[in-house]
């Protein structure tokens, strides 16, 4: 009988971990902690070596601006939508490991919220529900840097993930983070290099690299999500292989970008008629989501609930772990 | 690039000095300074003209250890010396260096393996520094095989090809790329391939330049491994850029300082 030859990769980099939130000993407020990373191998290989903490789905809430989301996802949320506290309880109602807070309203062109404002949607999620949080700006330079240093203090000691720093703009975020003790995103435009980049600005910034998560930039399945992949994935590698500014954990923006595809909310067309119309929204959420974790991505921000089951018992599956 | 810091040794007027007169300072901080611009083991040679080298050697490691655990190369041509040394070294170390003869060359791969340590072989024997490319891996593969018979991994395994200076052996550093590309093909895993950098400029101008010019050469067939001068921040700009164009790194617009990361502390 002839032996099988030992084909298992060894790394010699290993991703590092990061904590979400804080419980009242930790001097915060949540009911528990969220810990991601922690891979010394590939997505789900473990006979390569340690694959780390299971990926975690965090789900989506904006401070304001539901009345713009997808007729179906209006419809699954219902009034949850008029508030954040209220969405954010809907989150946990559905499976939320985490909350991800959107500061849609804070953009120049959907509400031009002020920092307190945003503020206030940061306390009355922490009030309504228990699970870590994450809040993200709005994206646009100068308005982020406005409102992230209130933001982030009405959320001192909850130990949250903010985000985004990015290439052009990351003092204020990294300034806020370090101040009031939260754990940073580093966002970069599909680019690896830039990826590398933005950590190496925060390093040098003052930021511990093993408090970042790294967001590549999402695309959802049929819209560039091959080439999400592969940066993903050259990302990874190299982190495996040691480069120790691409081994962080990563973060990707599911339910957003798959709910932009004409697939999830068109008007029937093609295969997509009125029967089954309901089924590709969610279907298109988990087939993206299904498609990044197995290229190296530690928390999931998704939308729908089916999608998010499907999710969780594909990680549950796909976890050796769990039955070994 | 495995980078191994140069700079203590008793050819250097500072460190001869901090020798004869046990000043523990100065040494330390050629250790520590070497280590934070980048080198990954730090060699140790207590020169020529030391009354007792054996007691030299043993200072300088001790007083290194003090500061730093990284791998000690301990750089000597007297067996008495390695072999009383070796065993009484903390931590990391390296073996610098063996000839090739078979006889040597076993008794310090035995040395190596009993104390789990590296070892630097140069591609020279009784004849001396070969006048070819084709002799240089001959010795080598000689090496090799030493090496895998003594239980030394390949990993553990520098082989020197021995560069000579350019002003008066002008056909060596192409004997010694050629070498270079023929060993790293010898064996599976290939064993590190080192050079003594800076002697391939002993006396001659500019030697700044032909040192990074033939470390970016050098790297481009196949070494890994330098003897060098850490300090010299063109020197090693050059072996992050080189090790960059080989795909060893992901670039960014920062990559010197991303090679750096960490290594300051």
């Amino acid at each position: 009988m002839s032996s099988i030859p030992d084909v298992s990769e060894k790394w010699s980099g290993q991703v590092s971990t990061v904590v979400i939130g804080a419980t009242a000993d930790e001097g915060g407020t949540r009911g528990r902690t969220v810990t991601i990373g922690g891979a010394g191998a590939l997505p789900f290989l473990a006979f390569d070596g340690a694959i780390g903490n299971p990926p975690v789905i965090a789900v989506e809430v904006w401070d304001s601006g539901g009345q713009t989301w997808p007729e179906q996802l209006r419809d699954t949320y219902g009034d949850a939508l008029a508030g954040p506290g209220e969405w954010a309880k809907k989150g946990v109602e559905f499976g939320a490991d985490l909350i991800c807070l959107r500061l849609m309203g804070a953009h120049p062109d959907s509400g031009d919220r002020s920092g307190d404002q945003c503020a206030e949607a940061v306390k009355e999620i922490l009030g309504a529900v228990d699970v870590p949080l994450i809040i993200w700006g709005c994206g646009v330079d100068e308005k982020d840097n406005e409102i992230l240093p209130a933001v982030s203090a009405a959320a001192k000691g909850e130990n949250c993930l903010m985000g985004t720093a990015r290439e052009k703009n990351y003092r204020t975020i990294v300034a806020v983070c370090l101040a009031d003790k939260h754990k940073l995103i580093t966002e970069s435009p599909l680019d690896i290099n830039i990826a590398k980049q933005v950590n190496i600005l925060c390093a040098d910034a003052g930021f511990p690299l093993e408090d970042t998560v790294i967001f590549p930039t999402t695309g959802a399945l049929g819209y560039g999500i091959e080439y999400v992949y592969s940066i993903q994935e050259r990302g990874r590698l190299a982190g495996l292989r040691g480069d120790k500014l691409l081994g962080q954990p990563v973060i990707c923006d599911v339910g957003f970008e798959a709910w932009r595809a004409k697939e999830a909310k068109a008007p029937a067309f093609d295969t997509v008629t009125d029967e089954n119309r309901r089924q590709w929204g969610p279907m298109w959420e988990s087939a993206t989501a299904m498609v990044l974790l197995q290229s190296g991505a530690e928390l999931l921000i998704m939308r729908d609930p089916v999608a998010i089951e499907n999710t969780k018992k594909i990680i549950e599956r796909f976890t050796p772990s769990a039955t070994a | 690039m495995y980078v191994i810091g140069e700079r203590i040794n008793g050819m250097f007027t500072d460190a001869k000095e901090a020798i004869r007169q046990k000043d523990a300072k100065v040494i330390q901080d050629l250790a520590k300074r070497q280590m934070e611009a980048g080198a990954s083991a730090l060699d140790v040679n207590v020169g020529p003209a030391v009354p007792d080298a054996k007691d030299a050697m043993l200072w300088l490691v001790e007083t290194i250890r003090a500061v730093t655990d990284a791998p000690l190369a301990i750089d000597t041509a007297k067996w008495d010396v390695m072999s009383a040394v070796i065993p009484k070294v903390p931590g990391e170390k390296i073996l610098n260096s063996t000839k090739a003869d078979p006889e040597t060359a076993q008794q310090y791969v035995a040395l190596a393996a009993q104390n789990g340590a590296g070892l630097i072989g140069l591609t020279l024997d009784a004849d001396g520094v070969p006048g070819n490319a084709e002799k240089r891996v001959e010795l080598g593969a000689q090496l090799i095989t030493i090496a895998l018979e003594g239980g030394l991994e390949m990993d553990k395994l520098f082989i020197d090809p021995v560069i000579l200076p350019v002003n008066v052996a002008p056909k060596n550093p192409g004997h010694c790329m050629e070498a270079i590309s023929q060993l790293r093909a010898f064996a599976d895993p290939p064993p590190h391939l080192v050079l003594g950098l800076s002697n391939v400029s002993q006396l001659c101008n500019n030697r700044g330049l032909i040192n990074r010019t033939y470390l970016a050469m050098a790297m481009a067939h196949g070494l890994d491994a330098a003897i060098l001068d850490p300090m010299d921040t063109e020197l090693m700009n050059t072996g992050i850029t080189a090790g960059l164009l080989q795909e060893k790194m992901i670039y960014c617009d920062s990559y010197l300082e991303a090679a750096r990361y960490g290594k300051k502390g």
